[in-house]
């Protein structure tokens, strides 16, 4: 019994400590130039979910959800934007070659036919963020739409 | 009578295979405008050769071989140096190596499925690359309808031979040339 008692001392020790450690917030107050809906002409459901399922990871600016104030919730989110940012960012989007953009369009498009984008650790927790059958289909359609405009 | 019959299927035969070689004779003449010139640069070489180890291995269905050669390929194409040529190609030749090196990279860390969706942007960025740079090698371009889910794929080889790198030992002979880099 003390055993138990020991451990979750140590453990509620330890849960409060990494409270302390800092992560960096990745918030902007302006949209670049070179965003994505800024250089496209984005139709209005897209644009919306756009918005709701991929700029918290593919953007500088993240709408933070409240675990993720939260230790160890604000690391694998931390994580999880700068892996999406390194991969495609939608507010740098006309920075892209045009070889860049196309093949960054085919990688979308393959993404979210094969349901591996959004992550599903992601929309365990934000249900909105999760595209329905039709939601993938007017996002594929728009994608190749604009592929085939580049 | 047999004989006859003999000779006709030969002549039938010897005519067919002069109007290959006149098709071919086409194609020549399609590269010739293409700036197919035959220098040797041992960075686009070297950068080619883990391109074909790549492919190799996806025709083999070897995921772990294709992540190796995904790796070394990263590093060959970090390698390249563009300062030799124009400006205008120095910016394409930049672009086409950012782009690929993305590639290659997916490729050195994925099942095999997503390493095959990444290898056909890799084959049209390498593609343009052998435009620019040239190569001392005879390159086949050959494609299948059927790969990537019947968006269909382009890949390069080194044999005329078909060795489907998208569908792999399913479906190994799916493709066809679609055109010769330095006619033999």
């Amino acid at each position: 019994m003390k055993i138990v008692k020991i451990i979750v001392l140590v453990l509620l020790v330890v849960f409060v400590g990494i409270q302390f450690v800092p992560t960096v917030h990745n918030q902007s107050e302006r949209t670049p130039k070179a965003d994505f809906m800024l250089v496209n002409d984005v139709p209005k459901d897209v644009k919306n979910k756009l918005q709701i399922s991929c700029y918290d990871c593919h953007s500088n600016n993240t709408q933070y959800p409240w675990y993720s104030k939260i230790q160890p919730g604000a690391w694998f989110m931390e994580n999880h934007i700068k892996n999406g940012k390194e991969e495609l960012n939608f507010n740098e989007w006309d920075t892209y070659s045009n070889r860049r953009k196309k093949s960054k369009l085919k990688s979308i498009i393959n993404q979210i036919k094969d349901d591996e984008m959004p992550l599903s650790s992601y929309t365990l927790i934000h249900r909105d963020a999760k595209l329905s059958e039709n939601e993938k289909k007017e996002m594929i359609q728009f994608m190749k739409q604009l592929r085939d405009s580049l | 009578m047999a004989a006859m019959l003999l000779l006709t299927v030969s002549f039938t035969n010897a005519q067919e295979k002069e109007k290959m070689s006149h098709e071919h004779g086409d194609m020549k003449m399609d590269h010739s405008t293409m700036k197919m010139n035959k220098v040797n640069n041992p960075k686009a070489e070297a950068v080619l050769a883990d391109y074909f180890m790549l492919k190799d291995a996806l025709v083999g269905d070897d995921s772990k071989k294709a992540a190796q050669a995904g790796t070394k390929l990263m590093a060959s194409l970090k390698a390249f140096e563009i300062t030799s040529y124009n400006k205008e190609d120095q910016k394409e030749l930049a672009d086409i190596i950012e782009d690929a090196t993305e590639q290659a990279e997916h490729i050195s860390e994925s099942p095999i499925a997503h390493q095959r969706e990444h290898f056909k942007q890799l084959s049209i960025d390498i593609t343009d690359m052998v435009a620019i740079t040239g190569t001392k090698n005879t390159l086949y371009e050959q494609f299948c309808s059927m790969a990537d889910n019947g968006e269909g794929a382009y890949w390069l080889s080194l044999s005329k031979e078909i060795q489907n790198p998208y569908l792999g030992k399913a479906m190994p002979t799916c493709g066809e040339v679609k055109s010769i880099i330095n006619i033999p």
